[in-house]
């Protein structure tokens, strides 16, 4: 008897905690999924936003843009702007805003060596198409003379899994590198020619550091929190630049495009570091589709505004670079495009 | 009186029987249901591998099992690389395993099969398989990799420390307690008149475990390394973190069994969530396909040898 009861008192929260939970879900909570790499950065920005609540699902950006292409979220949020094929699932047109910008790293484990490295993006993308294979050969020594390298096999890691930070750094390879171009080119995970993979940039961090005479790539975030060494790169200006977060927010301060859909890997910018790139937030043009309200996409649009602007605050001290000013002028354009029944909502 | 008697019978297994038989129906049935349902779902899995698959099979025919470049960029797709990873880390596996399981069935399941000590071994070994399987590549790759990498340095070969033989390390670990605890039960299931003959016409520990003991469960026992196997062909997380990877085949066997390579189930858990074309995606899905074949084939081929084994 007295199981029985407390079974039904068990039955009665458990309905109670999912009426109430599903009853969250369709009230005015957004929802948004996507990126792993903006989490951090969103998990703060929506704590701090009090005017509605939000729900943001970290799975991936391939996960993110297949929940909107399925009309299941609010927002989704790619590290890198939707493909042909994409595009094409989509019902109806997509718009990009830019959230933030992020920089990847090249961080190495070389003993013996405590100097930065200078590095040229066609060196580095010889290192990974395994021509370059020891760390004193002729390529590496001209851009670090005075460095004592030694003559140590390169071994090269990668991500093992499809990824936003894979995608950057390939993206600045075939930019960068003739033969990366032809022979690899750029996505989220590629036909490495060389080396390991590690599976998440825990994976890769994980090998550098236990590995002698291994170079890896990781966001700038994740290098710093975790006191990795990285490397300073050569810019299209032939300056050698370190990863900072200003560095990567002068990278995106160039002419950009009015649908923000841009690569701003070896950036134009003569002080901006080369290998960064926006993560874009995704939402449909036209804001009436399913049974959406009005007041749920003016709810939308607002937090996105909020997001390119005093949300920005939140960039710097989690190691993202904030907007730059023409990005957050773009940004704006883009968010006043949106629409509720071909009428302007902002 | 005959009469009476008769129906006072009839009577009380009449009443028995109505709610007996009401029982007997609806358990039977509640049996048959989830039989059924588990057909159902492995047929629903199969088909859906099938359709989802179709347009990477159309596109690719059956030359995906022996393409060697896996290139989502430019849209080759071949399964070689992996299949034979997978099949390499399990094999490897499974020989290193079977020795430790079979010598800890026989130990548990004969020679001290009751007590603290026994108790406490088959707990144990029951925990292994308990453990997350993140937790065995974490562990793989901060406390074996060095370890593989210093000996891969004295032996001379290049010493990645991850790759094919520390994956089937982790998992001969892993795979360990399924083939050990289904035998600790069939060794101790050995009838004792069965024994106590043996030992009766002065045979000798070893002699009873070879001549009565081991071909009694030889059926059973193999059954245990079949569920291993399986086990060892579908593990992911941690195979993925300590293989490195790559889908480059090696050039000698060498560096097939100390240098990196990937497994069909590592491939689909990395590249799943970012595949961002119907080709690519349909090529993953396809992999799973093939996975699926690989177990069904495996198991097909293990159960004839069980069979075999039974008969002789």
């Amino acid at each position: 008897m007295k199981v029985m009861k407390s079974l039904k008192v068990a039955v009665v929260a458990l309905a109670a905690s999912v009426a109430t939970l599903s009853a969250s879900a369709q009230d005015n909570t957004l929802l948004g999924a996507g990126s792993t790499f903006v989490y951090p950065l969103f998990s703060k920005m929506f704590s701090q936003y009090t005017a509605t609540k939000v729900n943001y699902q970290s799975i991936g950006s391939g996960g993110g843009i297949l929940q909107l292409t399925n009309k299941t979220v609010d927002f989704g949020d790619s590290d890198a702007p939707l493909n042909a094929d994409q595009t094409a699932k989509m019902s109806a047109p997509v718009l990009h805003i830019p959230m933030t910008s992020g920089a990847v790293v090249v961080t190495y484990n070389i003993p013996g060596v405590s100097a930065a490295l200078n590095l040229t993006g066609k060196d580095l993308a010889d290192i990974y198409l395994g021509k370059i294979t020891t760390w004193n050969a002729a390529e590496i020594k001209a851009s670090n003379k005075g460095v004592n390298l030694p003559e140590l096999p390169i071994v090269v890691i990668h991500r093992s899994d499809g990824s936003g930070t894979s995608f950057i750094f390939t993206d600045y390879l075939t930019k960068v590198n003739a033969d990366w171009a032809k022979r690899v080119g750029k996505a989220s995970a590629v036909n490495w020619p060389a080396g390991l993979g590690g599976k998440g940039s825990e994976g890769v961090a994980g090998l550098v550091k236990q590995t002698p005479g291994a170079i890896g790539y990781v966001e700038l975030a994740y290098a710093k929190q975790n006191h990795m060494p990285f490397a300073n790169i050569q810019n299209k200006g032939g300056k050698f630049i370190t990863p900072t977060i200003e560095a990567t927010t002068l990278a995106s301060n160039v002419v950009i495009p009015a649908d923000s859909k841009v690569s701003i890997t070896d950036t134009d910018n003569p002080k901006g570091y080369p290998i960064a790139s926006f993560t874009w937030a995704l939402i449909y043009k036209e804001q009436n589709y399913g049974s959406r309200s009005k007041a749920r996409a003016t709810e939308l649009l607002k937090l996105l505004w909020w997001n390119i602007h005093q949300g920005q605050a939140d960039c710097a001290p989690l190691n993202y670079a904030p907007l730059s000013k023409s990005a957050v002028k773009v940004a704006e354009q883009i968010l006043k495009s949106a629409t509720y029944d071909g009428k302007a909502i902002l | 009186m005959y009469k009476k008697t008769n129906k006072f019978v009839e009577n009380k297994r009449l009443k028995l029987s109505n709610s007996q038989l009401k029982w007997e129906t609806i358990f039977r049935r509640i049996l048959i249901a989830m039989s059924i349902l588990l057909v159902v779902i492995i047929l629903g899995v199969l088909a859906t591998l099938i359709v989802e698959s179709m347009p990477s099979i159309k596109s690719l025919g059956i030359g995906f099992l022996w393409g060697k470049v896996w290139d989502p960029v430019s849209n080759i797709y071949g399964a070689y690389p992996f299949l034979v990873g997978t099949l390499l880390t399990s094999f490897i596996a499974l020989i290193i395993s079977v020795p430790f399981s079979y010598a800890i069935a026989i130990y548990l399941g004969e020679y001290n099969p009751k007590g603290w000590l026994s108790d406490l071994l088959k707990n144990a070994i029951e925990l292994i398989a308990a453990v997350p399987s993140i937790i065995y590549g974490f562990w793989g790759l901060f406390v074996l990799v060095p370890i593989i990498r210093t000996f891969e340095m004295k032996i001379g070969v290049a010493p990645y420390g991850i790759g094919v033989l520390t994956s089937s390390l982790i998992l001969a670990v892993m795979i360990i307690p399924y083939a050990a605890s289904l035998g600790i039960t069939l060794i101790r299931m050995v009838p004792s008149p069965l024994k106590e003959a043996a030992y009766g016409l002065g045979a000798t520990r070893f002699e009873v475990i070879r001549s009565v003991i081991m071909p009694y469960t030889r059926s059973g026992l193999f059954a245990g390394v079949l569920l291993s196997l399986g086990r060892a062909l579908g593990e992911t997380m941690a195979v993925t973190m300590l293989i490195g990877n790559t889908s480059a085949v090696a050039d000698s066997i060498k560096n097939a069994i100390f240098g990196p390579g990937n497994t069909m189930a590592s491939v689909i858990a990395n590249e799943f969530t970012e595949a961002d074309h119907t080709e690519y995606l349909s090529a993953l899905i396809e992999l799973g396909l093939v996975l699926f074949f690989v177990t069904v084939i495996i198991n097909l081929i293990g159960k004839r040898i069980i069979t075999r084994f039974t008969n002789d």
